[in-house]
C-alpha cells in the first residue's frame, strides 16, 4: 500500500496538531495533545471513553474551537472555524451518530448536506458511480427508512467522499456494523488510502485496529499517553495504554446448575410504536433460573422494542406473550412485574435508566418506588418518602459496587459514565432480583467498570437468577453467556450453546440468516 | 474581544437564588431609566411604586388582597410547569370557575347555609376544571401545542362572562348596568378586621404548604418533576406522562377556578364584565419568578401584588398612564427568565482579559 504520488509533497505530516488544548470550564478535555497524521495512512486514535477523543475530532473538524494549541494542515498553521470551512480544506468525517432524513432518498439526504457548487449535475449518477467504485453498494433512489444501519453509514461515507477530502475523520465507524459490513468497510478505506486519503479512526476496538491502521495514538484522561505502531503491539498492550493498569479478569466456572423457567417469552408480537421503530415478530425465548442469555444483534434491529416489551414499559394485548415466573403478565405495567421480583436496566443511563438533574437517592426511587424493600415501602402517601431508607440504599449500593461520586448523594449526572453505570446495576441488583433484563450493560463505560459489572451479573446469575442480556458486544456476550441468540429486524434467531457458536455464524445470524420471508409471518 | 456563554458543569444553586433578586434589581434600574425618559423623578416614582404601597394599612391590606389570587393561581402554575406542562389559560379558567360558582348566589339566592359558600368554591373548582380540561383533552388526544389552545380559551371564557352579564344573567333591578345581583350573605366570602382581606389569603397560604409537601415529600411530587425533566425515566418507572398532564391542568385549572370564585364572592361581591386585572397572566410570572416552588410562589405572589398597587400609586400621584403596572411585571419576567440562563451557563469574555 504505497503511494508514490504523495511522497514527494512537501511536509511530511498531512495534518499536524501541536499543544493543542480544550478547556470546559474547569475541566481539560484535552491537555497539550500532539497527533500527527501522514496522507495514505489509516490512524487510529484510542481510549475509553472520556479519554477525550471525540473533543480532539471535533477541533479538528471545526466544530469546536481550541483553547490553545496549533492545527498544521500542510505545513500551514490554520483556523478551522467550522465544519464547513473544514470540508473546504479537504477534512471529511462520518459520525457515529448519523444525521439523515428518514423519509427522504439517498441522493435527497446528499444533496441536502453538499455545498451548492457540488449538488449540481446528475447526483444519482455521482453517487451510484462512486459508491461502486468504493465497494459501498447503495442505491441512489432508495428511502433512508428502509435502510440498514450499516448502509446508512455508506451514505454519510459517499457523502464525504463526494467532495474529495483529503482527510477522513471516522467516529467509532464499526460500533453498527456486523463483522462482514465491517470487513467491507476496511476494503474501501485500504481503497482510500491507497490513493492518498488519510483516514483518523477513532475506535476502541483494538483487533480491528491492530488489523487495520498504521499508526496510533492512545489518549488517556486528555492526554497522549503513548504514539505506537499497532501491528507491533498486541491488544492486551494497547489495553494497558488505554486503561493505565491491566484488566480485572472475569472468574466464572461453568456446569453449573439451571433451573425453571423464569422468563419466557411466547410468540411476542409487538407492532411499532412510531413509524421507524421495529416491529417485534413471533419472538420465542426461555431463560431459566441460573443461566444468562445474550442476544446479539446489530443496534437499532428491535432491541430496544424487545427491552420495552419484557420490561412493561410497553404494554402487550398477549397475556401470554410475557411470563415472569410463571404470571402471564403481558398486560402488566413495569411497577407490576418488578413485584414479580424482575428487574431491568435500559441501554441510556441519562434520561432513561437515571434523571441527570435528580440526586442519587431520588435516582433510587425511580426505579424501586413500588416495590418494598427489606419489607418496608419507601414512601407512605402523604407521609411523606422516607429519605432515611434511601440514603441507607445508596451506601449499600456505592460500597457494594465501588459507586464514586463527588458527595455521597451527588446529582446523578455529575457521575463519570462508568460510575454512574454501575449505580444504575447496582441499584437493581442490590434487590436481589430473581429475573434481570438488561440491555448493553457496559455501553461507553471503562475497562474497570465493565469488569465490575459482568462479575457482578454473573454472581448473581449463579445465585439462581436468570439474566437476558442484550448487548452488540461480542466480547461481552461470549465473556457472560451461557446462551446465545441474535435479534434481526425484530426477529430473534434460534438460541444456541454459547460455546456452540463462532463469531462468524454470529456475523450471518445478525445479518439476517434466520429472518423469515416478509408475507410468511404466523400470528 | 468576544463574549460567550459556555455551560457550567452543574446548575448553579447560587444563581438559583440569586437570579429573580438580579432580576428584580434590573427591572428597578430600567424601570427608573422609563420613568425618567417619561420626565418623572425617577427616585421619587420608584418609591411611589415600590414603597409607598408598604407604608400604610390600607395599602397593606390592599397588597394582601391581590395577593391571594395571584398566590392560588401561582402555586398550580409552579406544580404545572415543573412538568413542562404550559397551562397559559389560568385567567380564562379563573372566568370560568367564577362563572359555575357564580350560578348559587344568582339561582339559588335563597339557599344561606355555610354549604351554599362551599358549593360555590366546589364548582369554581370544577368550573376551571372543566375549562383547563380542553387543552389537556386536545393535547393527549391529538397532540395539539396546549399553549395556543389554552391561551385561545382564554377568550372564549371572557366572551361568555360578558354576554352573561350584560344578557341573561343581569340584575333585573340593576339600572340596565352590565351585573349580576349582588351576592350577599353566605354567598360572600368572610372579611377579617374592618379591612377586606377575607378567607381567600388564608385557603392560599394553606394550599401553598400542602403543595410544597406534595412537590418535595411525596411520591407525587417527584412523578411530576422527573415526567418534566426526563419522560423516558418517568416511563421508566412507570409514571404515565397523559396521568401527569390530566392532573397538572387539573389541578391548575381547578385553583385558577378557585380563585375566580374568591375574588367574585369576595373584594368584587357581583359579577360585572372584568373581574380580574389580569391575574392568570400575572401568575405566571408569579410562578417562575418564586422558582416553581410552592413556598417561593407566596413571597412572589407578594412583590407582583406590589406591583398593582404601586401602579395605581404612580397613575394617581403622577398621572401616568395605568399601562405602568403591566410594563414592569413584562419587565419582571423577561429579566427573571434572562436571568435563569445564568444558572445553567456563566457569561465569559474571550480576547480581552481572560474571564470574568
Amino acid at each position: 500500500m504505497s503511494n508514490p504520488q504523495h511522497a514527494s509533497e512537501p511536509g511530511k505530516y498531512l495534518l499536524e496538531v501541536r499543544s493543542l488544548s480544550k478547556l470546559f470550564g474547569d475541566f481539560c478535555a484535552n491537555d497539550q495533545i500532539n497527533l500527527a497524521i501522514e496522507a495514505g495512512k489509516i490512524h487510529a486514535l484510542l481510549g475509553e471513553n472520556g479519554a477525550g477523543k471525540s473533543t480532539l475530532v471535533k477541533m479538528i473538524y471545526g466544530a469546536l474551537q481550541p483553547t490553545s494549541g496549533d492545527i498544521i494542515w500542510q505545513a500551514n498553521t490554520i483556523k478551522v472555524d467550522n465544519p464547513a470551512a473544514a470540508r473546504e480544506l479537504g477534512i471529511g468525517m462520518v459520525f457515529q451518530h448519523f444525521s439523515l432524513f428518514e423519509a427522504l432518498t439517498v441522493t435527497e439526504n446528499i444533496s441536502l448536506a453538499l455545498p451548492p457548487q457540488l449538488r449540481g449535475g446528475d447526483l444519482s449518477q455521482r453517487i451510484a458511480e462512486l459508491s461502486s467504485n468504493y465497494g459501498l453498494p447503495l442505491n441512489p433512489d432508495a428511502l433512508v427508512a428502509d435502510l440498514s444501519v450499516g448502509e446508512r453509514q455508506r451514505i454519510e461515507i459517499v457523502r464525504c467522499l463526494l467532495q474529495e477530502p483529503r482527510l477522513l475523520i471516522m467516529d467509532e465507524p464499526t460500533a453498527v456494523l456486523t463483522p462482514q459490513e465491517a470487513d467491507a468497510l476496511f476494503g474501501t478505506l485500504n481503497r482510500l488510502t491507497s490513493e492518498g486519503c488519510a483516514v483518523l479512526y477513532i475506535s476502541h476496538r483494538l483487533e480491528e485496529v491492530k488489523q487495520l491502521c498504521h499508526d496510533a495514538t492512545i489518549l488517556r484522561h486528555g492526554e497522549v499517553v503513548a504514539r505506537v505502531d499497532p501491528q507491533a503491539e498486541t491488544a492486551a498492550t494497547l489495553a494497558q495504554h488505554m486503561v493505565g493498569s491491566s484488566v480485572h479478569e472475569i472468574k466464572r466456572q461453568d456446569g453449573h446448575d439451571t433451573g425453571n423457567n423464569l422468563l419466557q417469552l411466547i410468540n411476542l408480537n409487538q407492532p411499532a410504536d412510531t413509524p421507524f421503530g421495529v416491529d417485534l415478530l413471533d419472538v420465542n425465548l426461555q431463560v431459566r433460573s441460573g443461566e444468562i442469555v445474550a442476544i446479539a444483534g446489530v443496534a437499532g434491529n428491535g432491541q430496544g422494542e424487545l427491552f420495552s416489551a419484557i420490561s412493561g414499559e410497553t404494554t402487550n394485548a398477549d397475556f401470554d406473550a410475557v411470563i415472569i415466573d410463571d404470571v402471564a403478565c403481558g398486560q402488566l405495567s413495569i411497577n407490576g412485574r418488578r413485584q414479580l421480583s424482575a428487574a431491568f436496566v435500559p441501554e441510556e443511563r441519562n434520561g432513561h435508566g437515571a434523571v441527570a438533574d435528580c440526586p442519587l437517592t431520588d435516582n433510587i426511587l425511580l426505579s424501586r418506588h413500588a416495590v418494598r424493600d427489606q419489607g418496608e415501602a419507601l414512601h407512605k402517601g402523604w407521609l411523606g418518602i422516607d429519605h432515611q431508607h434511601l440514603d441507607n440504599i445508596n451506601t449499600r449500593i456505592a460500597k457494594a459496587y465501588d459507586v464514586r461520586s463527588a458527595t455521597m448523594d451527588a446529582e446523578a449526572g455529575s457521575l463519570s459514565g462508568g460510575n454512574l453505570q454501575k449505580f444504575v446495576v447496582g441499584r437493581e441488583l442490590d434487590r436481589q432480583p430473581r429475573v434481570l433484563v438488561i440491555n448493553q450493560p457496559t455501553w461507553g463505560v471503562d475497562a474497570g467498570a465493565a469488569a465490575l459489572i459482568r462479575q457482578a451479573l454473573i454472581d448473581l446469575s449463579r445465585q439462581g437468577s436468570a439474566i437476558l442480556v442484550i448487548s452488540q458486544d461480542l466480547d461481552e456476550i461470549f465473556e457472560l453467556a451461557d446462551r446465545v441468540a441474535v435479534i434481526s429486524r425484530g426477529q430473534l434467531s434460534e438460541v444456541y450453546a454459547a460455546q456452540d457458536l463462532s463469531r462468524e455464524q454470529i456475523g450471518l445470524l445478525m445479518s439476517g440468516a434466520h429472518e423469515k420471508p416478509a408475507h410468511a409471518t404466523s400470528s | 474581544m468576544q463574549l460567550i456563554l459556555e455551560k457550567r458543569a452543574q446548575a448553579s444553586a447560587i444563581m438559583n437564588v440569586a437570579s429573580p433578586v438580579l432580576a428584580i434589581l434590573l427591572t428597578v434600574i430600567l424601570g427608573g431609566i422609563i420613568f425618567a425618559a417619561m420626565g418623572q423623578p425617577p427616585l421619587k416614582a420608584l418609591y411611589i411604586y415600590f414603597i409607598d404601597p408598604l407604608t400604610n394599612m390600607w395599602s397593606i391590606e390592599e397588597v394582601l388582597v391581590k395577593a391571594a389570587p395571584l398566590i392560588l393561581i401561582g402555586i398550580g402554575l409552579a406544580v404545572t410547569f415543573r412538568a413542562n406542562v404550559w397551562n397559559i389559560g389560568a385567567e380564562g379558567q379563573l372566568t370560568a370557575g367564577a362563572l359555575l360558582g357564580a350560578m348559587i348566589p344568582i339561582f339559588f339566592a335563597e339557599w344561606q347555609s355555610p354549604l351554599a359558600l362551599l358549593a360555590m368554591f366546589a364548582l369554581g373548582m370544577i368550573g376551571g376544571a372543566a375549562l383547563a380540561a380542553i387543552p389537556a383533552l386536545l393535547k393527549i388526544r391529538f397532540g395539539v401545542n396546549e399553549i395556543l389552545t389554552s391561551l385561545m380559551l382564554v377568550y372564549i371564557a371572557q366572551l361568555l362572562l360578558d354576554w352573561l352579564v350584560r344578557g341573561p344573567w343581569k340584575d333585573p333591578h340593576g339600572y340596565n348596568f352590565p351585573k349580576s345581583v349582588a351576592f350577599d350573605g353566605w354567598h360572600l366570602v368572610p372579611m377579617f378586621g374592618d379591612g377586606r382581606v377575607h378567607l381567600g389569603l388564608f385557603i392560599a397560604l394553606a394550599l401553598a404548604v400542602v403543595l410544597f409537601w406534595m412537590m418535595n415529600r411525596t411520591i407525587k411530587g417527584f412523578e411530576i418533576k422527573v415526567i418534566g425533566r426526563a419522560p423516558r425515566a418517568g416511563a421508566f418507572a412507570g409514571f404515565s406522562k397523559t396521568g401527569t398532564v390530566w392532573f397538572c391542568f387539573l389541578l391548575s385549572g381547578a385553583l385558577a377556578g378557585l380563585a375566580g370564585i374568591i375574588e367574585v364572592a369576595g373584594p368584587i361581591g357581583q359579577l360585572q364584565p372584568r373581574i380580574s386585572p389580569s391575574y392568570g397572566f400575572t401568575a405566571i410570572i408569579v410562578a417562575f419568578l418564586g422558582r416553581l416552588n410552592p413556598i417561593g410562589v407566596i413571597f412572589a405572589g407578594l412583590l407582583l401584588a406590589i406591583s398593582y398597587i404601586g401602579g395605581e400609586g404612580v397613575q394617581i400621584e403622577l398621572g401616568v398612564s395605568d399601562k405602568t403596572a403591566q410594563v414592569f411585571q413584562g419587565m419582571l419576567l423577561f429579566f427573571i427568565l434572562m436571568c435563569d440562563t445564568l444558572i445553567h451557563y456563566r457569561v465569559r469574555f474571550l480576547g480581552a482579559k481572560g474571564a470574568v
